[in-house]
C-alpha cells in the first residue's frame, strides 16, 4: 500500500543518537494529533529497536542507522529501523525475555519484550553478516481531527 | 542531565532527572556506584519524578543498583514514578521485588 506520507532517516550509530532518533520520530508523527500515551509507547519502542543496533549490530565499529516512518490509511503508522551490522543468528532466542547477549553493559534483555508491549507487531528480519530490519507497527487510535 | 543526590541517616537519595536510556544510563550508573562504594549507604533511594522518558535501560539501572546494594546488605526503593513510566516498570517484573512505589503506595505485583 501506498503511504500517504514518509521519511527516511540515515544516521551513525553514536549512542547521543538514540534520542534523536525517538525525538525525530515523535515530531513527524504530531501531524496526526496522537495522545501522549501513543507518543510515548512509539517513542520507548523506537529507543529500543535503534539502541539494539547500537550496542548488538555494530558493537565494535559505528555504522549507519536508517529509519523509516510511514503514515498509511487509518492511522496506521510502519517504522522501519535498518541496520547492516553483524545480523541476529538466532531471532527467537533473541526475542525472549530476559536473553541478553550483554550482561555486562547492564541490558535487561528486554529490548523485544518492551517493542512488543508498546506496538501492535514487531517483526524481525536478519541474516547473520548482513545486518537486521526490525519492523513496528502501531495503529493509532482514530479520534475526530481538527483541519 | 544533571542529578541531585542527597545523604540523610544512613539513606542515599538520588534524583534522577530527564530522559534515561543506554546512553544517559551509564554516566548515572558510573555516578551511583562510585557513591554507593564511597559511602556505603544502608539504604539507596531512587527518585524518578523528574524523568521525562526511560527505556529497558532504566530498568537494568535499577537492576543493577538492586543487585550491588544487596552485595552490601542495602536496600533498594524507587520512587515518585511518574505515571508514564508505570507501563515500563510493570512490564519488566520489577514489581515483583516490592521496590516501586508511587507517592509513597507501595506497587504491589500483578498476579
Amino acid at each position: 500500500m501506498k503511504p500517504l506520507n514518509e521519511m527516511t532517516l540515515s544516521f551513525d550509530s553514536h549512542s547521543s543518537n538514540e534520542g534523536f532518533a525517538r525525538s525525530a520520530v515523535a515530531a513527524f508523527l504530531t501531524q496526526l494529533d496522537p495522545t501522549i500515551g501513543e507518543l510515548n509507547d512509539i517513542r520507548t519502542a523506537v529507543s529500543e529497536a535503534v539502541t539494539n543496533c547500537i550496542v548488538h549490530a555494530y558493537p565494535h565499529t559505528i555504522g549507519k542507522i536508517t529509519l523509516t516512518v510511514r503514515i498509511e490509511q487509518d492511522f496506521q503508522i510502519t517504522i522501519k529501523v535498518r541496520d547492516t551490522g553483524c545480523g541476529i543468528e538466532d531471532i527467537a532466542k533473541a526475542m525472549e525475555p530476559l536473553y541478553t547477549t550483554s550482561p555486562s553493559e547492564e541490558r535487561a534483555g528486554l529490548g523485544f519484550a518492551v517493542m512488543n508491549s508498546f506496538t501492535d507487531s514487531v517483526t524481525v528480519r536478519s541474516r547473520p553478516g548482513k545486518g537486521t530490519t526490525v519492523i513496528l507497527k502501531k495503529r493509532l487510535i482514530q479520534r475526530v481531527r481538527h483541519g | 542531565m544533571k542529578n541531585k543526590i542527597d545523604f540523610r541517616d544512613g539513606t542515599m537519595t538520588v534524583c534522577l532527572q530527564g530522559e534515561i536510556d543506554h546512553h544517559s544510563a551509564k554516566k548515572t550508573r558510573e555516578l551511583i556506584d562510585s557513591l554507593i562504594q564511597q559511602q556505603k549507604p544502608s539504604a539507596l533511594q531512587l527518585d524518578f519524578s523528574g524523568v521525562s522518558f526511560m527505556d529497558s535501560s532504566g530498568i537494568g539501572l535499577i537492576m543493577g543498583r538492586y543487585r550491588m546494594m544487596a552485595l552490601y546488605g542495602g536496600t533498594v526503593r524507587v520512587v515518585h514514578i511518574p505515571e508514564a513510566l508505570s507501563k515500563i516498570m510493570y512490564l519488566s517484573g520489577l514489581g515483583a521485588l516490592h521496590i516501586l512505589e508511587t507517592k509513597g503506595e507501595a506497587y504491589e505485583t500483578a498476579e
